[in-house]
């Protein structure tokens, strides 16, 4: 991309993800890779954590027309790190020309990024990688049928917390767990913002060392709601304040939408099977008010 | 050049030697000396490409593999818990199909945590493709590791290699090493042709893909056992010419004067050079002894080691590892190895030096005088676990004395 992206219109008319994946209808993961992939280029090379994608390269077939490494759940970062130093020394040595040089981008659901995976991002970033990591988070173990992760949200039901009150921990600050390190960059996005998203993996691109996109990704069955509404489901994430959007550059964190007014969470929780015994049988009040004001406390922080 | 060099640094010069461009690197006793030899020739400039200090041995073995299939020449090295943490990866990279080579300094697995040398790490990894050569002296290992990027390297095996050393009794050992001129090296050694191996702008490839179903995945199983195999037909022509070059022989198969034994010693690494000595011992007492030492453990030279034991009258397999509910893992494959065969000979299996724990010349006799007393009975004799009653004498001390600890007056039970 040269032109520097600024309205819906600048977003490439060019769709270099190929169609036909075994992903889920309505995949919200799905839709932000399409986004990013239409921006990072072919002139990439993806090192895939098991996750969900992993799926989007099955033997004979991928939907990437540039470069695929699928490693293990626990150590993309690290095999992201082997490909770019490889790839430094052929060009310091003169092995390849400039011109074959790859972006490395590592590509993990939230179980690898905040769990299993995160000793080897957080050496990746200590030792000032030169790559993107993309984490796509469907708040959960989506591909083994959605356990609970570090990153699943209070409240929620999952395969793993069938409880009155669904998931007892928080949600793990992977953006938090990113910055303390000092990254070059950080960003947290929605497929259903794909202005926003463009913008910062404009931004991401312009930028070398360690780099995180930090996808929100609404997944039909893993959230239960009807695959039809996923955009809708991201946009009022969005606007409850649930999922901020923000970015980390030059040390200073800013936030790139501000949600005025925002929506009580409700409107967000109500449409997903996950939260539903929040609201039937009887009304959980003490859960969602915990909630809202989980939310409430992370504006009121970033107001001041 | 002959210098004394310590198994650890005879490891170090072999990466030199062949130009390795990349050492992703983690530390761990006994093989740290090994990265930090590298780690100064990189930062003085002897070495071109780069060492990397990765946060662990998965992460390590995964950098490793991933700078491989980018078409770079890459040397790593770990020991015993850490070849156990990268476990994971060694399995799933082989699969990879891509050349590198992995220097384990074996040592004894936890628990208890120990750091002396057997070999039940290294034979942890013995199912999972990597290509493994075992070594007995510091000379071998500068040599061996030359060799195993031949045969990784080889366009039809394209594996990785793990080329073992004991822990201690060769990585800090010193022995006169002859090393190899670079000149001479290099010539043996190329520069590493990746042909089509690499991720490349203008060449994308997916790599590692899922499979679905047995079939395709048999396959690919498949495939990387018969590159594997492949490997011993192309490791006979490499280890010749190294020979012709350097004039040293490693053959698949090692044998001292077993070719007219009646019992012989079977053993892989440094303690195999104990049993050469117990060998000469007993032969100038008029036994007939010898000694079987595979290098190569995998692929697993059958043929060349049912022609060195076909007429032997009886064996001792001697495993410095432990198949906990089974015994001594050498000793049974040895066993599938000859069985059925024509003057296949008695086979009698000891497990000792595990955890470092010595194998005295006398063990040796004795267990000359018991494959004596098998081949005049005809049957062999049942699994022993080496320990002499000195052992267990002060091992019957500690115990008290732990016991003596436990019940100190006034601290809880």
């Amino acid at each position: 991309m040269s032109a520097a992206i600024r309205r819906m219109k600048d977003l490439p008319s060019t769709h270099l993800l190929g169609a036909g994946t075994s992903m889920c209808a309505g995949c919200g993961a799905l839709l932000a890779l399409h986004e990013i992939y239409d921006l990072l280029g072919v002139r990439s090379v993806f090192v895939n954590a098991a996750s969900c994608m992993t799926l989007l390269a099955a033997y004979p077939f991928t939907p990437f027309r540039g470069s695929w490494l699928y490693t293990s759940m626990a150590s993309a970062p690290a095999g992201a790190q082997g490909v770019r130093d490889a790839l430094d020394i052929l060009l310091e040595q003169g092995r390849i020309a400039p011109e074959e040089d790859l972006t490395a981008v590592a590509l993990t659901g939230d179980g690898a990024a905040t769990g299993i995976g995160l000793s080897a991002t957080s050496g990746a970033i200590d030792r000032g990688l030169d790559f993107i990591y993309l984490c796509y988070d469907n708040e959960g173990y989506g591909n083994t049928g959605q356990q609970s992760s570090a990153a699943t949200p209070y409240g929620a039901h999952t395969a793993t917390s069938i409880g009155a009150h669904g998931h007892c921990g928080t949600k793990k600050d992977l953006f938090a767990v990113w910055i303390a390190h000092r990254p070059a960059y950080a960003a947290t996005v929605i497929g259903a913002d794909p202005l926003d998203l463009a913008k910062k993996i404009e931004q991401a691109r312009a930028l070398q060392g360690p780099r995180l996109i930090h996808a929100l990704a609404p997944c039909p069955p893993g959230w239960d709601f009807d695959p039809a509404i996923g955009v809708e489901i991201g946009r009022l994430a969005v606007k409850t304040g649930v999922w901020p959007l923000k970015q980390y550059l030059d040390g200073k964190v800013t936030h790139t939408h501000v949600p005025h007014p925002r929506l009580p969470v409700e409107e967000y929780l109500k449409l997903q099977g996950r939260f539903r015994h929040l609201f039937e049988p009887v009304r959980d009040a003490a859960t969602l008010g915990r909630i809202q004001s989980d939310v409430d406390a992370y504006w009121a922080q970033v107001a001041a | 050049m002959r210098r004394l060099l310590t198994g650890n640094a005879a490891a170090a010069w072999g990466a030199r030697l062949a130009r390795a461009d990349y050492v992703p690197a983690f530390p761990i006793t006994p093989q740290t000396e090994i990265i930090e030899l590298l780690a100064q020739w990189f930062g003085a400039g002897e070495m071109r490409g780069r060492l990397v200090m990765l946060e662990s041995e998965h992460s390590m073995v995964t950098a490793a593999a991933a700078a491989a299939a980018t078409g770079v020449r890459v040397f790593t090295a770990t020991s015993s818990q850490g070849l156990l943490y990268a476990m994971e990866m060694l399995y799933t990279v082989t699969g990879w199909r891509v050349p590198f080579v992995l220097v384990n300094v074996s040592r004894g697995l936890a628990s208890p945590i120990t750091l002396e040398s057997d070999h039940n790490d290294v034979l942890a990894a013995r199912d999972s493709g990597f290509l493994q050569m075992h070594c007995a002296t510091c000379q071998e290992i500068v040599d061996s590791v030359l060799l195993a990027y031949r045969l990784a390297e080889e366009p039809a095996v394209r594996l990785p290699a793990i080329v073992n050393l004991d822990g201690f009794h060769l990585s800090f050992t010193r022995e006169p090493v002859e090393l190899p001129p670079a000149e001479a090296a290099a010539e043996f050694l190329p520069p590493f042709e990746a042909r089509g191996i690499g991720f490349r702008a203008s060449r994308p490839s997916s790599q590692a893909v899922a499979v679905l179903g047995g079939s395709p995945y048999s396959y690919f199983r498949y495939e990387t056992h018969l590159a594997a195999q492949h490997a011993l037909e192309v490791y006979d022509g490499v280890a010749a010419e190294f020979a012709q070059r350097f004039g040293r022989r490693h053959d698949a198969v090692e044998c001292y004067r077993s070719d007219d034994a009646e019992i012989v010693f079977f053993m892989i690494g440094a303690f195999a050079t104990k049993a050469m000595d117990a060998v000469d011992r007993l032969r100038d007492a008029g036994v007939r002894a010898g000694l079987v030492r595979p290098r190569l453990l995998r692929p697993y030279p059958v043929a060349a080691l049912r022609r060195a034991l076909a007429g032997r009258r009886a064996v001792a397999v001697i495993d410095q590892n432990l198949s906990v509910g089974k015994g001594g893992v050498l000793h049974g494959e040895l066993a599938s190895a000859l069985y059925g065969q024509a003057e296949a000979p008695l086979l009698a299996s000891y497990v000792g030096g595990l955890g470092g724990r010595d194998i005295a010349p006398e063990e040796f006799f004795q267990i000359a005088r018991e494959l004596g007393e098998a081949i005049a009975a005809r049957q062999a004799p049942p699994p022993r676990l080496l320990y002499t009653a000195g052992e267990l004498r002060q091992m019957r001390n500690l115990q008290a004395i732990a016991a003596a600890e436990r019940s100190v007056p006034g601290v809880a039970a």
